[in-house]
């Protein structure tokens, strides 16, 4: 039950979302027609304005749009004039989930076992390479890891593609660039999260019951020493499965990172506009995903 | 992912087209893919850029200059098999005119007969329209006046002849249409939005023994670290837009051979908004214009060969010598400027220089802001802020004249003076300036109007005088230089030319290539 109102939930909030951002866009100053050359005649402009119906009044604009929405019509792209927001949603949300994935796969296959090494292993040697290593993943940014990797994977010993996305070759250097500041989070939280149960009384109890260390820890202390980053995985999740600009640019992948930048700097409406609502409801389906495996795994979290 | 067959050519060809419908393209980069899919009258030649016979092989023009009559190649058929006639050319002329169509380019077909009247709705009839097919193999142009540049037009992608087949058929969706006909040496084997567009050779096009390839890709990539780098492990074979060449190693590479720089016909330059007090006043336009030191900026900041200029149509313009505008020359700037009642800069109130954002992310247009804000600093004691705006603010800021001084490019459309001069007529939509001057627009309108060239070309330059020396809207700054880069040993065809225009289906790779057989380039 307490699912299904979550879910009832959301169209009010997408409303509000989808009313906002579109009133936003319109807000912000420069034009989708203006062009470095201009039309022969006023009339061109004229002409491109009715044909988006750009020169209705804004709520007149956001009916029609609503209206679209409905039958899953995300409305024309201004800029891209061949394809309609569904039709660039369609190509490239499949490559930036793809990359999404991948690289969320990257980020907890390595963010775990660091975490969990650097929490059993508290003040030794591994401990602070472990730490280091995920701080320094977490404070050097992706625009200055991926040239780096680019350099010497691709470039010095010539062992990966230096760009482009025709190969699962080609998805390393992007997965690794991309899932390294994830991973470097996930690492510090699951520390964290290990290192407060294992003061927790329950913890104490077993092991004065004499259970195993190994058990202990895998068994009882991980499923609650993971919730910090079960928590943090949805908006990450919702993150890298919507592209990343800097990392789209960088290898040229075709995902849909791009369009969320561009599509706000050429002021192109619909687009914008159709990717925020795409973010939301994502970022809302995981932030449900999430709640769901609180319960999974805390049995002291109940939902009424 | 998609693992496609290797092309035969592979070229970095920037941003992503907006689009491959040729009445709305206006993009270079759009343009270079759409000219090897639908072709026009005419077709530009390889090496000088100019128009040579594309779908009409010949053509008569009446003695007035202002009647053209083509006579279409017989052999002619879409892509897709149907035969491509006279009736297909007026179509898609009317189609590009047509205001539901809202083409950017429809203007350059405004030289034909009521072709303006339609385009802005005013005439309903397109039959009225100086286009006619007289019969399928003949279509006749009727111009308002003689245009000595109409040829270059007909081979520019508005003018170019699309199926009416398929659009009657798809509406706007028509280039998704599968198959897709074309009228050009290359189809649309497929176009994955960010990732590639691959053209497929047109076996039916009437040209088709000539053409070199079978297969181009086009790939969209605005990174110049990303460009050079995949030129680097031989990812691609072509690098063509300027803004690929990372700017740090500009000097490096230029050394190189396999690096090549190009003049064109493009002018770097700034617009003074004359509406504004105190560019209203022409001595202080003068002034401003004086204390630049052009040569400084390309040689500290562009130093990609570009010209210092202080007229504003290109040299290398056909039939043209630009008079020479104002020169560097502080001191008088400094006079001038006391004489406007701003001694020394005292009381120069505060102006600002807009400018936007490069599009590769580069700093080029920060950096030569800079550069001039110093040079008026130092040689009037004019103090000059700077805006950097994203390019559509930019834009619509400059066309609602929002702001004092801006940055301001103009690339020729085709090899004339008139692409210049022409848009500083009264009210042009292009002029961005707020000047008007009634001398100016008579001497631009009688050099359109005479088929004599000594004469047009003397009144083209009695016109620039007047922009460049005696009321300088506009400060011109340089000539800009076009790079590209591609190994001479390995890849044929490309000739660089002023209008930077390189046909498709002239480039073809060399296998096991001997050194230097042919040098492609000029």
């Amino acid at each position: 039950m307490y699912f299904l109102r979550r879910l009832a939930y959301m169209i009010p909030l997408l409303l509000v979302i989808s009313a906002i951002t579109f009133w936003l866009v319109h807000l912000a100053p420069g034009n989708p027609f203006a062009t470095e050359r201009a039309p022969a005649s006023p009339q061109i402009e004229h002409n491109l304005r009715a044909k988006y119906h750009a020169d209705e009044p804004i709520w007149k604009q956001y009916v029609r749009y609503m209206g679209g929405l409905l039958h899953g019509d995300f409305g024309p792209s201004m800029k891209y004039r061949d394809h309609s927001v569904t039709d660039i949603i369609h190509q490239a949300l499949p490559v930036s989930m793809l990359l999404g994935w991948l690289a969320f796969g990257f980020a907890m296959g390595v963010g775990l076992p660091v975490g969990f090494a650097t929490a059993v292993r508290r003040g030794q040697w591994h401990d602070y390479l472990g730490s280091f290593l995920a701080l320094l993943a977490v404070c050097i940014p992706g625009f200055v890891i991926a040239p780096l990797l680019v350099l010497g994977f691709a470039m010095k010993w010539k062992l990966l593609p230096v760009a482009l996305w025709a190969s699962p070759l080609h998805a390393v250097l992007p997965t690794i660039a991309l899932g390294l500041y994830f991973a470097g989070k996930v690492a510090r939280l699951f520390r964290e999260g290990m290192l407060n149960t294992m003061q927790m009384e329950f913890v104490t109890a077993a092991r004065a019951k004499g259970l195993g260390e190994n058990t202990l820890l895998l068994r009882h202390a991980v499923r609650l020493a993971v919730l910090p980053v079960v928590s943090y995985a949805g908006p990450m999740l919702a993150d890298l499965l919507t592209g990343s600009f800097v990392i789209e640019i960088i290898f040229q992948i075709p995902g849909l990172g791009v369009f969320f930048i561009n599509s706000s700097l050429n002021n192109d409406y619909m687009l914008t506009v159709g990717l925020a609502l795409l973010y939301a409801v994502l970022l809302i389906v995981l932030n449900l995903a999430v709640d769901f495996a609180y319960m999974i795994l805390d049995p002291r979290v109940k939902y009424e | 992912m998609h693992r496609d067959p290797p092309a035969d050519v592979t070229i970095i060809n920037f941003s992503e087209p907006q689009s491959l419908d040729p009445a709305i393209i206006s993009a270079q980069p759009d343009m270079r893919i759409v000219s090897g899919m639908f072709e026009g009258l005419t077709r530009s030649d390889p090496k000088t850029g100019s128009a040579v016979p594309g779908l009409a092989d010949h053509w008569d023009i009446s003695a007035d200059g202002r009647i053209y009559t083509f006579h279409l190649r017989t052999n002619l058929v879409w892509s897709t098999g149907e035969p491509l006639r006279a009736a297909d050319v007026v179509y898609s002329w009317i189609r590009t005119l047509d205001p539901d169509t809202a083409s950017d380019y429809a203007g350059q077909l405004f030289y034909v007969k009521n072709a303006e009247a339609f385009n802005a709705g005013k005439l309903k009839d397109a039959s009225q329209v100086g286009v006619r097919a007289l019969d399928p193999f003949t279509v006749q142009v009727e111009l308002n006046h003689p245009t000595v540049f109409f040829l270059e037009l007909c081979a520019m992608p508005m003018a170019s002849v699309v199926p009416r087949q398929a659009i009657e058929k798809l509406g706007d969706n028509w280039i998704k249409a599968k198959p897709l006909p074309v009228s050009g040496p290359y189809q649309l084997a497929f176009w994955r939005v960010n990732d590639k567009v691959r053209l497929q050779k047109n076996p039916r096009y009437w040209d088709a023994a000539n053409t070199q390839s079978k297969i181009i890709d086009l790939l969209p990539i605005v990174s110049a670290s990303s460009a050079l780098n995949l030129y680097e492990r031989g990812q691609v074979d072509i690098v063509w837009d300027k803004e690929l060449v990372p700017t740090e190693l500009l000097d490096v590479l230029l050394k190189r051979p396999d690096f090549h720089t190009f003049n064109y016909l493009g002018t770097y330059f700034i617009r003074f908004n004359v509406t504004r007090k105190p560019f209203d006043d022409v001595r202080v336009r003068k002034a401003l214009a004086m204390a630049i030191d052009k040569k400084r900026i390309v040689e500290r900041i562009t130093h990609g060969g570009e010209i210092p200029t202080s007229h504003f149509v290109p040299d290398g313009t056909a039939h043209y010598t630009s008079p020479e505008g104002l020169g560097y020359n502080p001191e008088l700037a400094r006079k001038l400027l006391a004489e406007a009642g701003f001694p020394g800069g005292k009381n120069f109130p505060r102006m600002e220089y807009m400018f936007n954002a490069a599009a590769g992310g580069g700093k080029i247009h920060e950096k030569i802001a800079i550069e001039l804000q110093q040079m008026w600093r130092d040689n009037l004691g004019v103090d000059i802020e700077l805006r950097q705006l994203e390019m559509q603010v930019y834009l619509s800021e400059q066309d609602a004249l929002h702001y004092d001084i801006s940055r301001s490019s103009w690339i020729g459309d085709y090899n004339d003076a008139n692409t210049f001069l022409a848009m500083f007529v009264t009210n042009d939509g292009n002029n961005r300036t707020g000047w008007s001057n009634s001398h100016y627009d008579d001497l631009v309108q009688q050099a359109n109007e005479t088929t004599d060239a000594a004469r047009r070309e003397k009144l083209f330059q009695d016109a620039e005088t007047i922009l460049v020396r005696d009321e300088v809207p506009i400060l011109p700054l340089f000539f800009y230089s076009g790079i590209n880069y591609f190994d001479t040993n390995k890849i044929q065809g490309i000739y660089n030319n002023v209008v930077d225009l390189h046909p498709l289906q002239c480039i073809r790779k060399v296998r096991n290539s001997k050194p230097e057989i042919r040098n492609s380039e000029q």
